[in-house]
């Protein structure tokens, strides 16, 4: 399994298809960065709208490392999956359509062996590209904007979250991040197992992708009540509840604390799910398919 | 010489369609064993469950007297294959895809072993170069040096001289002999075309809409005292009866079209002679002698071809 584990990383990160993402996802940071050095006081002004008013705020200090990488996760985390699919909607269907399947598969190791592998492989790559928007968003947005409280935005106003209890929120909101797009990953890998080219599998993902959110986000109440709750999408962006913090019966925000933790790992959980019976199913039809490409 | 591949009843159905009905064959050890039959025939739908690929609709396929479905893993490290085109990894080099199937096929191949491997089939100097570079011929001795790099005892080339030009078939036909003769391997080659087979098969079966039609040592399918004589007369169906009281009715093929008997060559003078004297007006006489002949023979009459078979 190593083996086919370090073969697939071979090919994944051979192809030059694999970089684009990085290279777009680069981009893309670096010019919300750009944007915020030069105008990110107006930003947050826009931001806290009426609050200017009423209270006095250090704009200098609330446009920092942390304010710019919780942006950019808000702006980036919806897209990324376009990106995951983009290499985990070829895994199978390229190799089809490219004639190597047919090869791969008269070797002497299991098909499910294969299917895991590459879905292993991809979530190498759904990590490094993870790992690349935090260095870019995070660790680069601090040396060049520093360090401070972040506020963060909610459905009743606006929460301050002490500088020293930020990092390891972020540390645990890409983690979530990182399951939400292995869910991505595991409907191209069944997508790419039953199609013979690569553009199907991720054009299919992103649609599904589309609708999925469309009607997540719909406030009809037929839908709210029988669809919502089984769709992924509903849970994806769990990510931002690691930045709600806890408070006091006062009012008192704690130090350390999550809101809605439970809803967190009911949100983890539900994506878990997602994973095991799509790679599940992947791999069943796998093992069941006739290689005649 | 022991069995190494059994076929048994093998069959495949896909929806309406028998790609392969009933098929069965043995391929014993050391044979270069040529499989037959003209595009569509079933041929690499055959091939392709051989390689597990395909599942069989039904029948059963051992390989080195190992059941294919229960010993699949021990059995294809014994096994190397092209399959049709050789279609590898553009993106990568020679030498990547060579290390890439050298370690799916379970052994550690240091750069030693795959740079002589790519020396054989006369890729070594272009060893880092990517494939997306190199000429259909290179494409394909390198789906050899792959198919080769563990060291099988059994090769399976499915239609290996497609799109070749004439020196690569030449090549790829001296390989063939030279892994047979030289290093003892059993290979088995598909083709539609009955030129190649001739010259390097020693065995071989023709299969024709799913069906084995005739199997046998080629020798002995190319025996001229086993030669197909063609008859042209004025009125066929006439000179067939006048030929079924005669002596001749043995050799006659059943065929409605064709007018058509088994016999050694040497009797064709006898034969013409007894047409004579029965006052049937000849039209011509044609030896059937090449294998060729005998597959488009066989493969646009089966229902004749299994009385020549018997």
């Amino acid at each position: 399994m190593w083996n086919l584990l370090q073969i697939e990383l071979f090919k994944i990160f051979k192809k030059p298809r694999t970089y684009l993402a990085f290279a777009i996802i680069a981009a893309f940071i670096f010019l919300i960065q750009l944007g915020l050095l030069v105008n990110g006081k107006d930003w947050m002004k826009f931001m806290l709208g009426s609050l200017d008013e009423t209270m006095n705020i250090d704009y200098s200090k609330l446009v920092n490392g942390y304010a710019v990488c919780f942006f950019v996760l808000n702006l980036l985390l919806v897209h990324v999956p376009i990106l995951v699919a983009l290499v985990a909607g070829d895994v199978v269907s390229g190799e089809a359509s490219m004639g190597t399947l047919r090869l791969l598969a008269a070797k002497p190791v299991s098909r499910t062996q294969i299917i895991l592998a590459k879905y292993l492989a991809t979530a190498v790559y759904v990590f490094a590209l993870l790992l690349w928007i935090a260095v870019i968003s995070l660790v680069i947005s601090i040396a060049v904007f520093g360090e401070n409280d972040l506020v963060v935005a909610k459905t009743n106003g606006l929460q301050l979250i002490e500088a020293n209890d930020v990092l390891w929120r972020y540390f645990f909101a890409f983690g979530f991040a990182f399951i939400a797009m292995m869910v991505v990953a595991a409907i191209s890998l069944l997508l790419s197992v039953m199609s013979e080219n690569s553009i199907g599998p991720i054009v299919a993902t992103v649609g599904i992708i589309i609708v999925c959110t469309l009607i997540s986000e719909m406030e009809i109440p037929i839908y709210q009540k029988y669809i919502k709750p089984y769709l992924f999408t509903t849970y994806m962006l769990g990510w931002k509840g690691f930045f709600y913090i806890g408070s006091t019966e006062d009012g008192e925000t704690i130090k350390g604390s999550i809101q809605y933790l439970p809803g967190i790992i009911k949100s983890m959980a539900a994506l878990m799910v997602y994973i095991v019976a799509l790679v599940s199913a992947a791999v069943f039809i796998f093992r069941k398919k006739d290689i005649l490409s | 010489m022991p069995a190494i591949i059994k076929v048994n009843n093998l069959s495949k159905q896909f929806k309406e369609i028998n790609a392969v009905d009933d098929l069965s064959f043995t391929v014993e050890q050391g044979d270069v064993y040529g499989f037959l039959g003209q595009n569509g025939a079933g041929k690499s739908t055959t091939i392709r469950m051989l390689l597990t690929l395909i599942k069989p609709s039904g029948g059963e396929i051992s390989i080195f007297d190992k059941n294919l479905s229960t010993h699949r893993s021990d059995i294809l490290k014994q096994v190397g294959a092209v399959i049709e085109k050789p279609d590898l990894y553009k993106y990568l080099s020679a030498y990547d895809n060579l290390a890439i199937f050298a370690k799916m096929s379970g052994i550690k191949a240091d750069k030693k072993l795959l740079m002589e491997q790519l020396k054989m089939v006369g890729l070594d100097e272009r060893a880092g170069s990517k494939v997306k570079t190199f000429s259909q011929g290179m494409k394909q001795r390198l789906g050899i040096a792959v198919a080769l790099v563990h060291n099988p005892q059994l090769i399976i080339l499915d239609e290996p001289t497609n799109g070749l030009d004439p020196q690569g078939i030449a090549d790829m036909r001296n390989l063939i002999l030279h892994l047979s003769r030289e290093l003892g391997k059993t290979i088995v080659v598909s083709s539609h075309l009955l030129s190649e087979i001739e010259l390097v098969a020693n065995r071989m079966i023709i299969i024709h809409k799913g069906k084995k039609i005739v199997e046998g040592k080629v020798a002995e399918l190319l025996d001229p005292s086993k030669s197909l004589v063609q008859l042209e007369t004025v009125d066929n169906v006439a000179a067939r009866e006048k030929l079924l009281q005669t002596n001749w009715a043995a050799s006659l093929q059943n065929n409605t079209v064709k007018l058509q008997l088994k016999m050694n060559k040497e009797d064709v003078p006898a034969l013409i002679a007894t047409l004579v004297t029965m006052q049937v007006q000849v039209l011509s006489v044609d030896p059937m002698h090449s294998l060729e002949d005998y597959f488009l023979s066989l493969t646009t009459q089966p229902g004749h071809v299994e009385s020549f078979a018997n």
